[in-house]
Order: C-alpha cells, then structure tokens, then sequence
C-alpha cells in the first residue's frame, strides 16, 4: 500500500511529468557521478537548460544505434557506471532486444552471481498521438516474460519522479516504460528528496463494492470511470500498480478480498497483457471470493492504426469501464 | 618488468595452457562428464595467447560463445572453469554459464556471449566506463567472422570510434561461421577491411603465430591506453575440430587438405619450435612445461569431479540483486 502518497505531501508543488522525469535525471547525476545519460538526441537537453550544463559531459548523445547503445549501457553498468539510456519511442525497443533481453536481463545469472547491472531503460510509449503502428506500442508485457528485468509504469509526476529515482539506484536492470500522453499534464511533487520504492503499489481511491487495477496511462480513464461509478452508488477502489515487476500482488489480493470483483484496465494488447497475468494471479489466489467473472479492459490484438478515428477508440476508455463495472453488480 | 625471454615463455605456457585444458575438455565430453554444446579453441591458441598478453592484468576481456581460452588466458583458475562447463557448484558461474559463457570477473573475463555479435556493444560499454572513470582500463573485445556480419558489430565499431573508447576489437576469424565459409558471405577481402568504415586502425594478422599477435594487440591497447580509440585486429586462424564437439555434419564443407593444411601451422607446435630454435627454452624444458600443465589440468579435471551437482533450488537464485516477491530471486 502506498502510505507516502504524494497526495496528501503538505509540501507539493505541481510540475509536469516531464519536468519530474527531468528532475529525476539531474538529482541522481549530482549526487552520483557514475550516473551516465546514453540515448539519441539528449544532448539537447543540457544545450536547452532542462539539465544542469555542468552535466554536459556525462551526457553520450547517440547515433541512431539501438542494438549498439544499449548493449554498451549494459557494458558500462557492468564495470561501474550507472546508466539511464533513453530509447526515445518504446517501439524501438525491439531493435535492442539482445542486449535487454539477452544480455541485461541475463547476465547476473549467467555469471552466477557474478555481474551486477544497475542500468534504467527509458521508453515513453507515444500511443493516442496519430504515429500509426511503428510508434505507438506499449510493450511491457513482453518484457513481463524476461525474468531479470524490472518493469515500471508510472502514471503521474511524482510517481514518475519517485521510481525513476530508485530505478537509477536500482542494482537491477529496470525499464520504465512512460505514457507520453502523460508527459506534459502537471501534478503535485514533493520539493525535495522523493523516492517511491518498486513494488509498492498506489491505492488512488478507496473503494467497497469493485476493484479498479489500472495500468499506466490507464490510471485517468479509471479514475473517470470510478467518480461517474460513484454518481450510481458503486463504490470503486482504484489501484495503480506502478510497478509489473516487483508486482504488489498483496495489495490487490487484499482489496480483492474485500470486494470481490475485478477489472482491470491495460492500454497493452489483449492476448498476454499486463492484465492477463493480474487476472491469473487472481484467479489462481482468490477464486473461491470472486462473486463475479475478472474483467480486462484492453486494447484489441491490432497494430495500432494512423487514423485517430481508427486509433482512439481502441484503448481502454471510461465508458468501457463503466459499462464492464455495471454488468458486474 | 619480464624479460623477454621470460615474456616469450609465459607465451607459450598460456598457448599450451588452452590446448591441454580443450584436450581434457574433448575427452570429457566425450565421456559424457560434460552436457551441452562445447565448442574449443583448439586451433585458436595463437590469436588468444597473443591478444590476452598484450593486457595489463586489471583489463577488460568480453568474448564469444567459443569462450574457453580467454579466461585461461587471462590467468583464470582451471578447476572452476572445468567444473563450470560440468555444471558443478564450484563452478565460476556456479553451474548457470556452461561452456559458452565462462565468465571469471576476478580475471577481467566480464562476459562470454553466447549470441553471436552479442558481446560487442558490451565491449564498447566496459571501455566507456573505463573512460568516464578514469582508471586507464581496456577492454579487449574477442569475436568471430560471422559477428562481423552483425548490426552490433558495425554498431559498436562506430560507437567506439566517436567516442575515442578504449577498446580493441580482435576478430578471431577461422574461416568458417559454423558451416558457412567467411568467404561466401563477407563482402570485403578481410574483415579488417571493414575499419575503413569507422576510420580506425584495421590490421590483418597471422592468428597462428603468438608473437606476431601479440605485437600488433600491443599497438592497439597503447593507442586505447593513450585516448586515440579503438582498433580492428583480425587473426586469421582455423579451428583443427568440428564446430561443436560432438557434431556429426554429413557433408564435407570444409576440404580435408585444406584442414591439413592448416594443422601443419599448429599455433603451439609453431611457437614451441622458435623457442626451442632461439634457445629461449631447451626441448626438455618445454616438455616439462607441458607436463606440468597436463598435471594441473588433471587436477582441475579431479577439483570438478568432486565439486557437487546443485541442488535444484539454485535455479531460482541469482535473478535479482535481491529476492523480488512472485519470482526468481
């Protein structure tokens, strides 16, 4: 459970996600000087003032190298460095699945114990911006399936700040996979030092009658979702996981425990989604409470389509929570 | 500092090292003491004795899945490689490596790819680190022909080469990528050829002749010492065994005069010969060499008999730095 919720900080100022992710960056590289920046085109972020020019040096701006550049990210972490690498677009991904999967991912226990690979993985996920299929993934669940990998989806600023924080100070290799949409909507920080530790879920509202799981992006819709559930006298609990490896799986068995439904909502695609192994975990560890059938509310097993007409509809929205939520009562 | 003769005979002892340890390995295997793929470098003993005494003993080496020579190379101890490749507890990666992967990071040994082409970005991370820290480190990168047909490989030279990184890239090149010759599938002359690309040193050498290996590594290591980057070093050699130990491939892809040919350049035998000829060391001292390491690699070949199998619980460690809730750990 989440008792330091940002929320209730009594020293939050609000920034954007972006602005929290930038934050995140120039703490830890200050006050670690192994922390390296490696990605494509990141130079321009001391050149443009988001970071600190005195960080300029440990900034490696990259040629367009996926392969290349992450498996040195995972050399470096390898022998002393601790590097964030920015995949820039979380479809590219794929073009360095070696060196994540096959060799971050691996290498610890390869070498029996051996290596350590302290390294954070950036990949913002541009889904609902009209980039068609080549731009718009949101790949998690693939990495679900690499065991060696850490794997976050912070949904706000302060979540953002908080586990890319101990993502850099993680001896494990972590990917935080970030929703774009979310980049530039600002919310409450807390000034200062703010860690939010991995594998602790957020519960984003208390509830009584359904339990809410939302991944990632999928935080906004169900909170929508939950406010117009409330208006019919259905009380929801909201729970962001924030993080799909460590999972807090005690925190929603426990508040499944109490109501005995649950939906979950995953911008992924269906077939193997983030959702599919809650739902699984679910039904293995708390079928004999379940007063209803789980719920996933994904996006369909298609690429996703240029055409915004053709795009929006397939995520999940809060009417598709609504509805799933009412025929579950 | 060594005298030469005394570096002329530690170059001879770290060649006769890998054959009498690959000799051992083959019978093992053989007997049915060693599971899996084994892949030798008998053949090979050159191009690695030569590369790995150009380095300090605080160096970097990365390799490919043919791994057994580096680590011995670089001083690693025979017993825990042999009970690595038995899957034994003492094993250097605690029986989770095997053959393709000896890894001894108390020897510099960071990693042994078992993806071809995997290792190379890698290399290019460890010599990063080595820059960005400062510790007058190289890292020696070795791989085969067929990684020179990788993204990673013209990926990583590239990375390296703009960034100056102290790294040199030793191409064992023995003709053959399994079972398909260099020749039908590169398309330059020599793989050096390909440093042209990168604008860096790319030097063709004899890989069956130690000393001359030895000289033109050296000259890369000083250039990556001094800060001027990287190097292509290609080793042109031949592997005297099949692929893998114990394949039985029904067609005749490589001309068995060819393999005469190449065995009549045995790396050992030819290295031997000079000494022997120069009066570095007299026929009965290089026999008492040779007996020596043949007694120790019978002690290492005992060391990994009795070290035990382990218990199947070990599977589940060495994921995470630390145990993470619902996995490994």
């Amino acid at each position: 459970m989440n008792t330091a919720s940002p929320l209730k900080s009594h020293n939050a100022r609000e920034i954007s996600y972006f602005q929290a992710i930038f934050e995140a960056h120039q703490e830890e590289m200050f006050r670690d000087e192994r922390v390296v920046m490696i990605g494509e085109d990141i130079s321009l972020y001391a050149r443009a003032g988001i970071l600190d020019a005195r960080l300029e040096q440990r900034i490696f701006s990259a040629p367009i190298s996926e392969n290349g550049f992450c498996g040195m990210g995972v050399g470096a972490a390898m022998t002393g460095l601790r590097p964030i690498v920015d995949l820039t677009i979380a479809s590219f991904i794929y073009l360095a699945m070696d060196p994540i999967v096959n060799q971050a991912a691996k290498i610890r226990y390869m070498t029996g114990g051996q290596a350590t690979i302290p390294i954070v993985f950036r990949a913002a996920m541009w889904h609902a911006g009209a980039n068609a299929a080549h731009h718009s993934d949101r790949p998690y669940p693939m990495l679900m399936n690499a065991p060696g990998l850490k794997i976050v989806v912070p949904a706000t600023p302060a979540d953002v700040k908080g586990l890319l924080k101990s993502a850099i100070r993680d001896d494990d290799p972590v990917v935080v996979f970030e929703d774009h949409s979310l980049w530039f909507r600002s919310g409450p920080v807390p000034e200062g030092e703010h860690l939010t530790p991995l594998g602790v879920a957020s519960v984003v509202r208390p509830g009584d009658d359904v339990t809410l799981v939302a991944i990632g992006g999928a935080r906004t819709v169900a909170l929508e979702a939950a406010a117009a559930l409330a208006d019919e006298g259905c009380s929801v609990e909201v729970i962001d996981p924030r993080s799909l490896v460590p999972l807090d799986r005690p925190a929603i068995l426990g508040s499944l425990e109490r109501t005995g439904r649950l939906v979950i909502a995953d911008p992924a695609n269906r077939t193997c989604s983030a959702a599919s192994e809650i739902a699984a975990i679910a039904a293995e560890e708390a079928f004999h409470g379940l007063k209803a059938p789980i719920v996933r509310i994904t996006t369909p097993d298609v690429p996703i389509p240029f055409s915004p007409r053709l795009e929006n509809p397939l995520y999940p929205a809060a009417a598709d929570i609504v509805d799933a939520v009412r025929r579950l009562r | 500092m060594p005298t030469n003769d005394s570096r002329r005979i530690a170059l001879l002892r770290s060649q006769l090292a890998i054959r009498v340890f690959e000799e051992a390995v083959r019978d093992q295997h053989a007997a049915g003491l060693i599971p899996g793929a084994v892949h030798l470098s008998i053949g090979h003993e050159g191009a690695i004795a030569g590369a790995c005494a150009a380095l300090a003993d605080d160096d970097y080496v990365i390799g490919s899945h043919r791994s057994h020579g580096h680590p011995i190379a670089k001083g690693a101890d025979f017993g825990r490689l042999m009970a690595e490749l038995m899957g034994r507890v003492g094993g250097v990666c605690k029986g989770k490596g095997g053959s393709m992967h000896l890894t001894d990071h108390s020897v510099g040994v960071m990693g042994e790819s078992g993806i071809v082409g995997g290792g190379l970005p890698l290399a290019a991370g460890v010599a990063l680190s080595a820059k960005v820290l400062g510790n007058g480190r190289v890292c020696l990168c070795f791989f085969g022909d067929g990684a020179s047909n990788e993204g990673s490989f013209h990926e990583s030279l590239n990375l390296a080469a703009i960034w100056k990184l102290p790294v040199v890239y030793l191409c064992e090149n023995n003709l053959y990528g399994a079972t398909t010759p260099a020749r039908s599938v590169v398309a330059v002359e020599d793989i050096a050829d390909r440093a042209a690309s990168y604008a860096i040193p790319g030097v063709v050498v004899d890989g069956q002749d130690a000393e001359a290996v030895f000289a033109v590594v050296t000259e890369g290591v000083e250039r990556a010492r001094r800060g001027e980057g990287p190097s292509l070093i290609e080793a042109k050699t031949y592997r005297f065994g099949e692929h893998a130990e114990g394949l039985m491939i029904p067609v005749a892809y490589r001309d068995e005069a060819e393999v005469e040919r190449w065995k009549l350049r045995d790396p050992v035998t030819m290295l031997r010969a000079r000494l022997i000829g120069e009066g570095v060391i007299s026929a009965e001292g290089a026999e008492a060499l040779e007996a020596e390491l043949k007694q120790q690699v019978a002690a290492a070949v005992a060391f990994a008999q009795d070290s035990p199998h382990p218990e199947s619980e070990a599977a589940l460690e060495d994921v995470y730095s630390h145990p993470i809730a619902g996995g490994g750990r």
